[in-house]
């Protein structure tokens, strides 16, 4: 299985093969059939149930990207889990939000954030952002006949880009298509009501706190009108993760600070239950 | 037709260990100190880009001397053991000693090999605990045995010299400081007694820190950093880390540090 199971106990030949400086390679060579994209489903009939994640939604603001999740897994009609966690630190300088199939999502994030590990050990520097976004990319394309299945992952990517000083956002599709995306992003089932809330509400000058308030007021509306997003949950005391990503690196918002953001919006939701209004012309 | 001339085991095996540690004594020493919140790593390099310490994995630094190329080769052969270990079990089920273990396993496979030339190369794989009583050291020599070290080692050329003034002088719960201090004095000894001066930018620093709230606890000391410490600011360790300009974020990832250049 592993290494000093083998034989003599000494580092097997593909360990000591110079050459490549990625994980995923590597355990190509050595060990394939571990590799989350090399499995082989048997051919089924009709959808396989698992749990689901939904929402995730990323905005840029000058001096960084903000990423956020909501906390629900869906399983058909059925909540799977309140407070799963689907928005993950990538490395120090990005961070990946998951939609789709949680327990495939997890992990790929978990051989994601190795791959991105791996490399900085081994060459001892970072991967440009555009880099570690064409791995991601790689990934998912690998999954593709589990997607196919209904078993899909899609992921969000966002990042602080410290050669061009600047948060950015990259969403893809099930085939690992990949682009970048201006302003503003979501994926997952409440996507579309989330971006319709981020259309109307983002501006170019946010800050910091106008960012993250944002993305909450975003996910809530994906709540309002998606069955399968959860919505603050204050009884629980389960609130959306919130993570920002600056020149600082990689921050998860504290919970008193994502439920403090809930709550204020909560509060002005009882007066306003469509929440803020965007000015008509 | 010649006849093989017979040479008995005990002298093929000497001859072996004989080049390995000729191998290795060409190259500079380099040392390993217990702190107090943690274990430093110094060695002479006048290289900026080739390493002689690297992070293996969370709590696990690595230290080599001899030939770089084998060593290099070890090293990236250590960083996949340790991420494929921690992929397929856990990251706390990734060991200094089991990690030990395999390098001291395949040095010792290849030493004794007829088919292989044995390896010119020291290794020290070093894990930080969370208390001192926890850290673990560990020398493997170029045939394949496994010294278990406290406090402080030595090893490359005049490893033997330095251990014994190392010996003599360290002691527990010094500051990274002091520490620092101490290695650099120990390193500066030539073989002949005589003292020599090494100016900071020849000197290679890295700290397995306990302290970092980081789960990646390894990282380079340079630049500002470097000699403020080699100057005898006690604080220097602390102050930076707590400014968060030069620390890492909380994947532990090694920031482009502005100080270096």
């Amino acid at each position: 299985m592993e290494a000093n199971t083998r034989s003599t106990g000494r580092l097997p030949a593909a360990f000591l093969t110079p050459g490549s400086s990625s994980f995923m390679d590597f355990l190509s060579e050595h060990q394939p059939e571990i590799l989350p994209g090399r499995r082989q489903l048997p051919p089924t009939q009709g959808v396989i149930e698992a749990p689901h994640g939904t929402t995730i939604v990323a905005v840029t603001f000058p001096g960084g990207v903000v990423l956020a999740g909501d906390r629900r897994a869906t399983m058909g009609n059925v909540i799977a889990q309140r407070d799963i966690e689907k928005v993950f630190p990538a490395d120090e300088y990005s961070a990946v939000g998951i939609a789709g199939t949680a327990g495939l999502a997890v992990e790929m994030v978990k051989l994601f954030q190795l791959e991105l590990e791996h490399f900085e050990k081994v060459e001892g520097a970072q991967l440009s952002l555009e880099g570690k976004a064409n791995r991601l990319s790689t990934m998912i394309r690998s999954n593709l006949g589990m997607a196919m299945q209904g078993l899909a992952v899609v992921p969000l990517f966002a990042g602080y880009d410290v050669d061009r000083d600047r948060g950015r956002i990259f969403s893809y599709d099930v085939t690992g298509g990949r682009s970048e995306e201006t302003n503003y992003a979501a994926t997952g089932s409440g996507s579309v009501f989330a971006r319709g809330a981020m259309k109307k509400l983002f501006r170019e000058d946010l800050t910091e706190e106008q960012a993250t308030t944002l993305v909450v007021q975003a996910l809530y509306d994906a709540a309002d009108d998606d069955s399968a997003t959860g919505g603050p949950d204050v009884a629980r005391r389960i609130y959306p993760i919130v993570t920002v990503i600056t020149e600082d690196g990689f921050r998860r918002l504290t919970e008193e600070e994502s439920s403090e953001i809930a709550r204020s919006i909560l509060q002005r939701r009882l007066e306003q239950p469509d929440g803020p209004r965007a000015a008509l012309l | 037709m010649s006849t093989p001339f017979y040479v008995s085991p005990q002298q093929a095996m000497a001859d072996r260990a004989e080049y390995a540690r000729k191998g290795i004594a060409r190259g500079r020493s380099l040392v390993v100190l217990q702190y107090a919140d943690g274990i430093v790593f110094v060695g002479e390099n006048p290289s900026r880009a080739l390493h002689k310490f690297s992070e293996i994995y969370d709590r696990i630094g690595f230290a080599a001397a001899g030939k770089y190329n084998e060593y290099e080769n070890l090293r990236i052969g250590g960083v996949r053991y340790a991420d494929l270990r921690g992929y397929t079990y856990d990251r706390t089920d990734v060991t200094a000693r089991g990690l030990a273990n395999v390098y001291a396993q395949t040095l010792g496979t290849i030493f004794s090999s007829a088919a292989e030339k044995p390896y010119e190369v020291e290794l020290v794989v070093a894990e930080v605990g969370e208390t001192p009583e926890g850290d673990q050291i560990y020398r493997l020599p170029h045939d394949g045995s496994i010294v278990d070290e406290h406090g402080s080692v030595a090893v490359g050329g005049n490893a033997e010299q330095i251990s014994s003034f190392l010996d003599q002088r360290h002691r527990d719960g010094m500051t990274l400081a002091e520490a620092l201090k101490l290695a650099v004095q120990a390193l500066s000894r030539d073989t002949n007694g005589s003292e020599r001066e090494i100016p900071a930018e020849r000197l290679e620093v890295a700290v397995l820190d306990r302290t970092r709230w980081q789960k990646r606890k390894f990282k380079r000391i340079v630049g500002n950093r470097l000699s403020r410490l080699l100057a005898g600011d006690s604080d220097a360790g602390e102050a930076s880390e707590t400014d968060g300009t030069d620390g890492a974020g909380p994947s532990g990832v090694e920031k482009t540090d502005p100080e270096a250049d």
